[in-house]
């Protein structure tokens, strides 16, 4: 039959096409298949474990339905058997109900295994740089608490160093992505994420907001430099030397919603990040030892240890 | 006063924008154009006493047809748009505001005004037939839950000429659909769209349950029933206790846009990642809410186009069971990201992939059904056959997504968009559309051009590849979904204009499918199907006469065997069959009734003054709503019945002698 001839023609172009897709991962644009980091090597390598462990049941199972397709048409003449009320064999459904059961398994224990992996620094032996993210409508503000300088826009780490962000928001969620170094997480005002990323390589690798913000979305972008430590260092020295102070007022304006180019302030209010999560967890039982008394002195005591989700969530738990 | 009738007609109506001026006019046409035909036919009293009040599930199947294509069809048109927007880099064919409620249209269409009425229809057109009722358990109920999904829907699709449309997503996480970062009647809109017809959708499932439980045929146990009608019921049994998930999920949201509550706001207390959990306990059993009924339509199709029992009818029940509970228990992998604990995450990660074990158990059995039989490629089979290759790797990126440390790099990125389009497409629309070819001839009495169809089988699925393969490359690209537009910087123009030709295929096999339609209704005479079995098929709805009956059976069959109009087949050619004494009895039926429709209507206006917060029009809404259930309470003549005479006569028309 004409149709058949046909749909196995198509199928064999429509997976030549996804193969050439797959193959062309190796091009510098596919960024989530050149990891430039121990993180994102992680996962580029647990994403080709689960492409090999999938494609055990995906190709054969397409090759097996073209082929039964083919030989089993209805068609005068066709001498392959016919049996239509065979409908049970218990063997071959044991076999199909195993070979899921296995391969789940299999992708079960890396999944879990990296999970636990990722919530901790890739690189023991270095005291990880910190750096504060926050998310503001639209444009993206990071604080460096050890250098005490800040940026828009604009981030600058040293290589082979594991960098500790941690992430919150003065604006709808967010979620902070630079794909090179690794995987995501959501900026939320109110708490504070942690995501660990490195750069092994020098190089400029792209940033950006990846959870929906509202009109400004689609321009929160930025550049993540990464330099030598020396080279780092100098360019805080720089930063210190030449560009102004980020005061309160100047938070209070960047805060309103709105674009922004890049920037660098030689300075900021401290504990400005600390004051934007606990801007919102007014009410939130961060610290539970005494949570009905909210004297100030508390709550600003009580935002500094909540820094992390993990925290949040064992007091929320208590 | 003029001044401020101006201001008012200002924001009430959507203005400013070429697109709107067009769409008002075609509105005010079309609508002109419906008004003109029914009253030069004089067909007023014949839309309200055939369709308006109608209780009779085959008719309300239909209804629930006709919307689900319009809807489609806007649905798919926002897509187009929003494809033609990111064909190139830096357009600025549509600006992020537009866009931004064109995204968020497109989502909340395709999932809640089209694949749900799609689904209902099927759900209609075939579980009474195929378990040998009469009707569903509550007609009446039927018929409200209709109305309340049309006025729904039509609240919703206002909203793009009055008022404005959401912009806030498909899921409208706060704290951005929340003041101050939504003002406007726009959000209002996508709650109370969605609060009216979710309610609509908890009835049919309570509906569909009792149906299938308690109206079979004797002698159809639950094991021999087909294996769509179980679909129906895992599907079922996820509604009832989703949808009220969702209902109160979105009453409290509107609670803190009206009346200043702080559920889900930023300050006061409120906690924003209460309700992207919350509402994920509805939206991920919803999406197996859709898809569970298409793998139903699947094991119908593939044993009726092979000829030859479905493989492994008991591995397939359990996996359909199974998944209806494996679904409450994977909310979580939505949000990997949200940065919770590892344990967390490691949860609803593997309780994900455990979903993949049935599902792959699902398709060797199908292939296996395929296996030694006899496979002719009629439009139904067609689809099916396409479906598995399609699914089985949506199903795996699916299963790639899953793994949370990989899902870090995934999420929010084309390659979701890629997955969740290739189930919801390659799962979903396939098997409605695979299951809308196979039950045409039931309900309208002849088959659908299939030359015409093919040509759109072929347009729809190699522009489904065009233009959703892209979109797994451009997330490894990192490319983020919902962006409204992108530079040159990145690579992503190739790709991303391979994926716009891909979606406008797409929309030529629509075309192709609305030209097979009114081609096959003005040839209908051509197809027409006259014994009622217009595929040599299995199961019990193909055992009466096309288009089916008001009263469906005019004798209830006894049921013996999971495929029994197949084995009466078998039996009638080998000349074992045992024919039975027929003795035609009274048949009771349900009697039509306006109130749903007018109940409906009051919901709608009750909506409108939600939306709008004008607390007097709500009230007067709400005060008819509850007028209609008061009315309705004292209705005791409700049933009547069909002589014996008249069954007789209808079925001699068909042929059929008693």
């Amino acid at each position: 039959m004409r149709g058949t001839k046909m749909l196995r023609q198509i199928q064999f172009w429509l997976l030549a096409a996804l193969a050439s897709v797959l193959m062309a991962g190796c091009g510098e644009e596919y960024v989530v298949l050149n990891p430039k980091g121990p993180v994102g090597q992680t996962q580029y390598d647990l994403i080709m474990i689960s492409i090999i462990l999938c494609s055990i049941i995906v190709v054969p199972v397409i090759v097996l339905t073209i082929f039964i397709v083919f030989r089993y048409r209805d068609k005068p003449g066709n001498k392959a058997p016919y049996k239509p009320e065979w409908a049970h064999n218990a063997k071959m459904e044991v076999v199909w109900w195993a070979i899921p059961i296995i391969i789940v398994g299999l992708l079960s224990y890396y999944t879990v295994r990296d999970t636990y992996a990722l919530k901790e620094s890739p690189n023991k032996e270095a005291e990880p740089l910190v750096v504060q993210v926050t998310s503001l409508d639209w444009k993206w503000l990071f604080t460096y608490p050890e250098q005490g300088i800040a940026t828009v826009n604009h981030l600058e780490i040293p290589v082979g160093v594991p960098v500790k962000f941690q992430i919150s928001a003065d604006a709808p969620m967010n979620s902070f992505w630079v794909p090179e170094l690794g995987g995501q997480v959501y900026a939320m005002a109110g708490m504070t994420t942690e995501l660990y990323l490195q750069a092994d390589e020098p190089g400029e690798y792209d940033g950006r907001g990846a959870n929906f913000t509202g009109e400004g979305f689609a321009h929160m972008e930025f550049k993540v430099v990464a330099k030598p430590q020396e080279e780092f260092e100098a360019w805080v020295k720089e930063v210190k030397g030449t560009t102004p102070a980020l005061t309160k007022e100047g938070y209070e304006e960047l805060q309103k919603p709105g674009l922004a180019d890049v920037m660098t302030f030689s300075s900021f209010p401290e504990g400005l990040f600390e004051e934007i999560v606990s801007k919102y967890s007014h009410g939130h039982p961060i610290k539970t030892s005494d949570a009905s008394s909210q004297s100030e002195t508390q709550k600003a005591s009580a935002a500094e240890e909540a820094l992390s989700t993990q925290e949040l969530h064992q007091a929320h738990a208590q | 006063m003029w001044e401020s009738l101006k201001e008012f007609a200002s924001t009430f109506f959507v203005t400013g924008d070429p697109l709107i001026y067009g769409s008002d006019v075609a509105i005010v046409l079309t609508l002109a154009a419906i008004v003109f035909v029914l009253t030069k036919y004089k067909k007023w009293g014949w839309l309200w006493r055939e369709w308006l009040t109608t209780v009779d599930h085959k008719k309300i199947g239909i209804m629930y047809l006709i919307s689900a294509l319009l809807m489609l069809f806007r649905g798919g048109v926002d897509a187009l748009l929003m494809r033609a927007q990111l064909a190139f880099p830096n357009l600025e064919f549509l600006d992020s505001n537009h866009y931004n409620e064109i995204f968020t249209t497109h989502g909340t269409i395709m999932i809640l005004f089209m694949a749900m009425p799609l689904l209902f229809a099927l759900f209609n057109w075939v579980v009474p037939l195929q378990i040998g009722a009469r009707d569903v358990a509550f007609p009446f109920l039927n018929a409200v839950s209709f109305w309340l999904f049309f006025f729904g829907a039509l609240l919703f699709n206002i909203s793009f000429v009055i008022g404005g449309s959401p912009d806030a997503g498909w899921l409208s996480y706060p704290p951005l659909s929340e003041e101050p970062f939504s003002m406007g009647p726009g959000q209002n809109f996508w709650i109370w769209g969605i609060q009216i017809s979710g309610i609509g959708s908890l009835m049919t499932g309570i509906n569909f349950i009792v149906t299938i439980l308690k109206m079979r045929a004797p002698g159809m146990t639950l094991m021999k029933m087909p294996m769509f009608t179980w679909s129906v019921l895992s599907s079922c049994i996820m509604i009832i206790i989703a949808f009220p998930v969702l209902t109160v999920t979105i009453a409290l949201l509107y609670l803190d846009r009206f009346l200043g509550a702080h559920f889900f706001t930023l300050d006061g207390g409120g906690n924003p990642m209460m309700y992207i959990n919350l509402i994920w306990m509805w939206g991920h059993p919803e999406v197996y809410i859709v898809v569970v009924p298409a793998f139903g339509i699947y094991s119908d199709v593939v044993a009726t186009f092979s000829r030859k029992k479905l493989f492994g009818y008991a591995s397939m029940v359990a996996a359909v069971m199974s998944i209806a509970i494996v679904s409450y228990f994977t909310w979580g992998h939505h949000f990997f990201t949200m940065g919770t604990g590892a344990g967390v995450i490691a949860f609803f990660a593997v309780a994900t992939m455990l979903i993949a074990i049935p599902t792959g158990v699902k398709v060797f059995n199908w292939m296996f059904t395929m296996f030694r039989g006899r496979i002719s490629f009629k439009l139904p089979m067609l689809w099916t056959i396409a479906f598995i290759p399609c699914f089985v790797i949506g199903g795996a990126t699916g299963v790639m997504l899953s793994m949370a440390p990989a899902d870090y790099q995934y999420h929010n990125s084309y390659f979701l968009i890629g997955h969740f389009h290739q189930t919801l497409i390659g799962g979903v629309v396939f098997g409605y559309l695979a299951g809308m070819y196979y039950w045409w001839p039931k309900l309208f009495g002849f088959k659908l051009n299939e030359k015409l169809g093919q040509w759109a089988f072929w347009f729809w699925n190699i522009g489904f590849y065009v233009c959703f393969m892209p979109q797994y490359a451009l997330g490894f690209m990192g490319m983020t979904r919902r962006y409204y537009t992108y530079g040159w910087d990145y690579g992503w123009e190739t790709l991303n204009l391979v994926s716009t030709i891909g979606a406008f295929l797409m929309g030529i096999g629509f075309l192709f499918q609305v030209w097979q339609i009114l081609y096959s209704i003005k040839n209908m005479e051509k197809e027409k199907d006259t014994t009622g079995d217009p595929w040599d098929g299995r199961t019990l709805e193909w055992s009466i006469p096309s288009p089916a009956p008001f009263y469906n059976f005019a004798v209830i069959p006894k049921v013996k065997d999971v495929d029994d109009w197949w084995r009466i087949k078998q039996e009638k050619a080998n000349g074992t069959y045992k024919e039975e004494p027929v003795v035609l009895e009274p048949i009771h039926m349900p009697k039509n009734s306006g109130i749903p429709f007018v109940m409906a209507v009051f919901w709608f206006i009750a909506g409108f003054g939600f939306v709008w917060e004008w607390s007097w029009m709500a009230i007067i809404g709400m005060i008819g709503v509850f007028a209609c259930m008061w009315a309705r309470s004292f209705v005791y003549n409700d049933e009547y019945y069909v002589s014996v005479d008249e069954v007789r006569r209808i079925e001699a028309s068909y042929g059929r002698v008693y």
